[in-house]
């Protein structure tokens, strides 16, 4: 067995611990912690996979800002869980259904490290990784480029990427789906309006914020 | 917010760096791992870090409400502008070429450049104006209190630039 593969078993059995963890422990503090480091791990695993926009991601958000508003709450929520009464056999029911489900939509997947999957067989160029590829491999300048353009009205794209940028995370986020990617900013930019009309300046003046 | 000396050196000293660090990623979106989404939450972290330290009265003192609220709205204006731009230049929505049709290659950059920063303003506002609503008025000092634990840092604040 591989050495990276012992790795990433580590890595994910880990992450199955914290995350029990982070579910059973009472303390909320340490429930944000053990899930902060589960994020962090996480991004470990993702960066064994080549995954690096993902374990950024994941580092960023999971790890950083996540356990920073988690704490912030819990300043206004105090630290300790209370004890609830038993299991609630329809909750886990609920629960264990929609598991099922998404367990069943990854059938599909190619199984993992599949010589097979897609991602293996179109692979990269060498330069692509390296990063180290111009824009215009065979030596064409933005004046033959804008000639070729001319001469072949229908090839918008005449370099070695097809006209999107190296990094191809970025390139499907912020140009193949830019309309996608646009709406996710408008969503963040509800859910911090939302905030504004609803918690501003309600402390100071208990006559607002009578919708919570 | 803390009195501890050794936190408020450290946030003090790591806050710009955090900040260089994010715009670091955020020019570097289109290249590199990362964007202006990772950027922005990283730059939101080192005010936030900084308003957990100092309070978050300093924090808004730094980096004010209404720009937080302006730069929410912003950053989505400047996303759509660009599509609406490449409308108006007689090209599909949010289609990069319009920047420079005669060089495709060399708008497609560009064109996600722009967006980048659209989308790191947004979350980098929104962020910080999740921590100041949600800490809002927990964390003023009782009345009376001594909250100045490194007074040379205030007083001279050219010795750490």
């Amino acid at each position: 067995m591989s050495g990276i593969a012992i790795l990433d078993m580590s890595l994910l059995a880990l992450i199955v611990f914290l995350a029990v963890g982070a579910i059973e422990v009472r303390n909320l503090y340490s429930a944000v912690m053990l899930s902060s480091i589960y994020s962090l791990v996480m991004a470990c695993f993702w960066m064994t996979n080549d995954a690096w926009d993902v374990a950024f991601t994941e580092a960023a958000v999971g790890a950083g800002i996540s356990t920073i508003l988690l704490i912030g709450t819990l300043v206004l929520t105090g630290s300790v869980e209370t004890v609830r009464k038993a299991v609630s056999w329809p909750a886990l029911a609920t629960t264990l259904l929609a598991g099922a489900l998404l367990i069943y939509g990854t059938l599909d997947m190619p199984r993992y490290g599949d010589p097979k999957a897609p991602a293996h067989t179109h692979p990269m160029y060498g330069a692509f990784v390296r990063q180290d590829v111009p824009k215009h491999p065979s030596g064409r300048s933005a004046a033959d480029v804008a000639a070729w353009h001319k001469a072949n009205p229908d090839d918008k794209h005449t370099d070695f990427f097809h006209g999107h940028v190296p990094n191809q995370v970025t390139s499907v986020i912020v140009s193949y789906r830019a309309f996608d990617t646009m709406f996710e900013t408008a969503v963040i930019l509800t859910a911090g309006m939302a905030l504004i009309l609803l918690l501003r300046g309600r402390r100071g003046n208990p006559q607002r914020g009578g919708l919570i | 917010m803390t009195t501890n000396p050794i936190m408020r050196v450290i946030a003090r000293v790591n806050m710009p760096l955090m900040v260089v660090f994010a715009v670091y990623v955020q020019v570097h979106g289109e290249i590199g791992p990362g964007g202006g989404f990772q950027a922005g939450v990283i730059f939101a972290a080192a005010f936030i870090l900084y308003g957990m330290v100092f309070g978050g009265a300093e924090m808004r003192r730094v980096f004010p409400r209404w720009i937080s609220d302006a730069g929410s709205a912003l950053g989505v204006l400047i996303y759509a502008g660009t599509g609406v731009y490449s409308m108006l230049m007689g090209y599909p929505f949010l289609d990069h070429v319009a920047i420079w049709p005669s060089n495709p290659g060399g708008a497609e950059p560009w064109g996600m450049v722009s967006v980048e920063w659209g989308v790191g303003i947004t979350v980098a506002c929104v962020m910080m104006t999740i921590f100041n609503e949600i800490t809002e008025g927990t964390d003023d000092p009782p009345p009376g209190a001594d909250t100045e634990m490194v007074p040379a840092l205030h007083q001279n604040k050219t010795e750490l630039g």
